[in-house]
């Protein structure tokens, strides 16, 4: 899990990040992880959500209308609940990250009504009547979105956690007109965090796809 | 998180008496600012207004000004052909700012009014007075890198605040001079940049001037004649996706050579934009040259004072100031 979280941000200009939360959190997985040699007890304690991010009270569950890769779905939720909660914990739509759950790594990006957004910052219910493509639904079938392939033909990533966000990203970039020079997918990009560092390879993926006038 | 309920009001009006007549309620846009503080912990409403579906989205050319809905996305500012046209310094701004999910995300009136804030705001450990009034500041006696320079009294305040304000649209629209529209349950007003944030003084848990419920219906910014020479720089500890250390919006008006109107405001230095008055009257009808850059730059820094880790501050502000007027005249 540490190694999914990426630990050397600075400040995200929508203002979510902040140093001393991630210290906070690197030290609280620290001592989980010390626990675990002590007592397993005290580990699984500690490996509890924080009560500080747990939800509380009791919430009206709201109902909303959404259409996820093509097919509609009456939904119904605390309003609390994230449209990457919904789709993850209640639709077992998994291919879509949670890596800090703050806007700060992009691991998270959807297309609604096909704009890229964060889907870890924002309530599900916000959406009603909105189009979501996950990373579930950007191939055809079998049939990879032309940006899959280019990242499997670069090499554009290493562990994969990071990807679905970077393809859906990636995809939008192109649509954009964002991504005409490695320049400017740089910039564009820059909300996609990759901790192994696949960076220049997701760069040339995205740039074949563009310059390769494939559609993205 | 704490529980809260959940409302989509259809009318501009019946948003604004939700809010108005429930000090625990609050106003929902985009949410990036706000469901992150909820995560947080630091934003606890009890009655969230979605106001995703008021009929606030347009930009609109009126008599001699734009009109930018303030439900208008970020994104939507930044590629629209008339603000590109007419009003470039935003779209360099914006784009200078957050990310491209953010961006579209981000409403114009929800990127004006995210908080003033601090890696201490954030910090529940630490004691905060925007967070929790009185009960100290994290950052007077901490790390205060990012923190301002501008605006801070000699003596600072123990009560108050030195967080800067993240918003770079809003130092654009300083500059720019631009008016926000807001609607209250007591009726509408007009509130011009320079007047829309304020000093922390003594409620540094106030960011804005604006009243409880009053809604931001959208920002006017007049036709100018600062199409050619603008430029918005942003300096920050990585190339993209950061907050600004320092940034400059400047905007000039040059004929032949000599400077008509300047107009100057900086971020990442104060509680709110930091529009630099003094520069701009020391530009004003001067021949463009370094050197009277330079000049107005160290007209900018009076007043200006450092804490103990952002002293760099004092060096990268003026150096800022003078290559942003370089790149807005075309000397570099």
């Amino acid at each position: 899990m540490t190694d999914e979280k990426p630990d050397d941000l600075t400040q995200p200009d929508d203002g979510t990040f902040f140093e001393q939360s991630d210290r906070r959190l690197f030290l609280k997985q620290s001592l989980a992880v010390a626990g675990l040699t002590l007592s397993p007890l005290s580990f699984l304690k500690t490996a509890e959500p924080d009560a500080d991010e747990a939800p509380f009270g009791n919430a009206e569950k709201v109902s909303f209308n959404l259409s996820i890769n093509g097919k509609k779905h009456r939904l119904s939720t605390d309003p609390r609940t994230t449209l990457l909660d919904l789709l993850r914990e209640q639709l077992g739509l998994t291919g879509t990250k949670k890596g800090c759950d703050f806007g700060q790594c992009g691991a998270c990006t959807v297309h609604v009504d096909g704009q890229r957004v964060l889907a870890c910052l924002s309530f599900a219910v916000m959406q009603n009547g909105r189009k979501i493509t996950t990373i579930e639904g950007l191939a055809k079938g079998d049939r990879l979105h032309p940006m899959q392939e280019a990242f499997i033909k670069h090499d554009g990533f290493q562990c994969g956690y990071c990807t679905p966000g970077q393809l859906m990203s990636a995809v939008s970039c192109v649509r954009e007109g964002r991504a005409n020079s490695e320049a400017d997918i740089q910039e564009y990009m820059s909300g996609n965090l990759c901790r192994c560092g696949a960076y220049p390879n997701i760069v040339k993926a995205i740039l074949d796809v563009k310059t390769g006038g494939q559609n993205a | 998180m704490k529980a809260f309920e959940y409302v989509r009001p259809s009318t501009i009006r019946e948003a604004i008496e939700l809010v108005a007549t429930n000090p625990k309620a609050q106003f929902i846009a985009g949410g990036t600012n706000l469901i992150d503080l909820m995560k947080h912990g630091i934003a606890a409403p009890e009655k969230l207004v979605d106001i995703n579906h008021l009929p606030l989205k347009k930009i609109e050319k009126r008599d001699d000004f734009l009109r930018i809905g303030a439900l208008v996305l970020n994104s939507e500012v930044a590629s629209h052909k008339r603000v590109l046209a007419s009003h470039p310094l935003l779209a360099q701004a914006l784009n200078a700012g957050a990310s491209g999910q953010l961006r579209n995300m981000a409403t114009v009136g929800g990127n004006l009014l995210q908080r003033t804030r601090c890696p201490y705001f954030y910090d529940r450990a630490f004691p905060c007075n925007k967070r929790i009034p009185g009960s100290g500041c994290g950052a007077l006696g901490g790390i205060n890198r990012m923190h301002a320079i501008f605006g801070v009294p000699e003596k600072p305040d123990p009560k108050s605040c030195i967080a800067v304000h993240p918003s770079d649209l809003s130092v654009a629209l300083s500059a720019l001079e631009a008016t926000v529209l807001v609607q209250g349950h007591r009726g509408e007003r007009q509130i011009p940049m320079a007047d829309f944030y304020r000093l922390p003084n003594n409620r540094p848990e106030q960011d804005t001037t604006l009243s409880n419920g009053e809604l931001i219906t959208a920002v006017e910014i007049p036709d100018a004649v600062f199409q050619k020479h603008v430029h918005y720089l942003k300096v920050r500890d990585r190339a993209s996706y950061a907050f600004a250390l320092v940034s400059v919006a400047a905007a000039l008006d040059i004929d032949q050579n000599r400077i008509k109107t300047a107009r100057l405001s900086m971020g990442g230095v104060a509680h709110k934009p930091w529009r630099l008055f003094d520069a701009e009257k020391m530009l004003t009808g001067q021949a463009v040259s370094e050197t009277v850059f330079r000049q107005a730059a160290e007209a900018a820094m009076q007043g200006a004072r450092a804490f103990e880790h952002n002293a760099y501050k004092l060096r990268v502000a003026p150096n800022a100031i003078v290559q942003a007027l370089k790149l807005a005249a075309g000397l570099s």
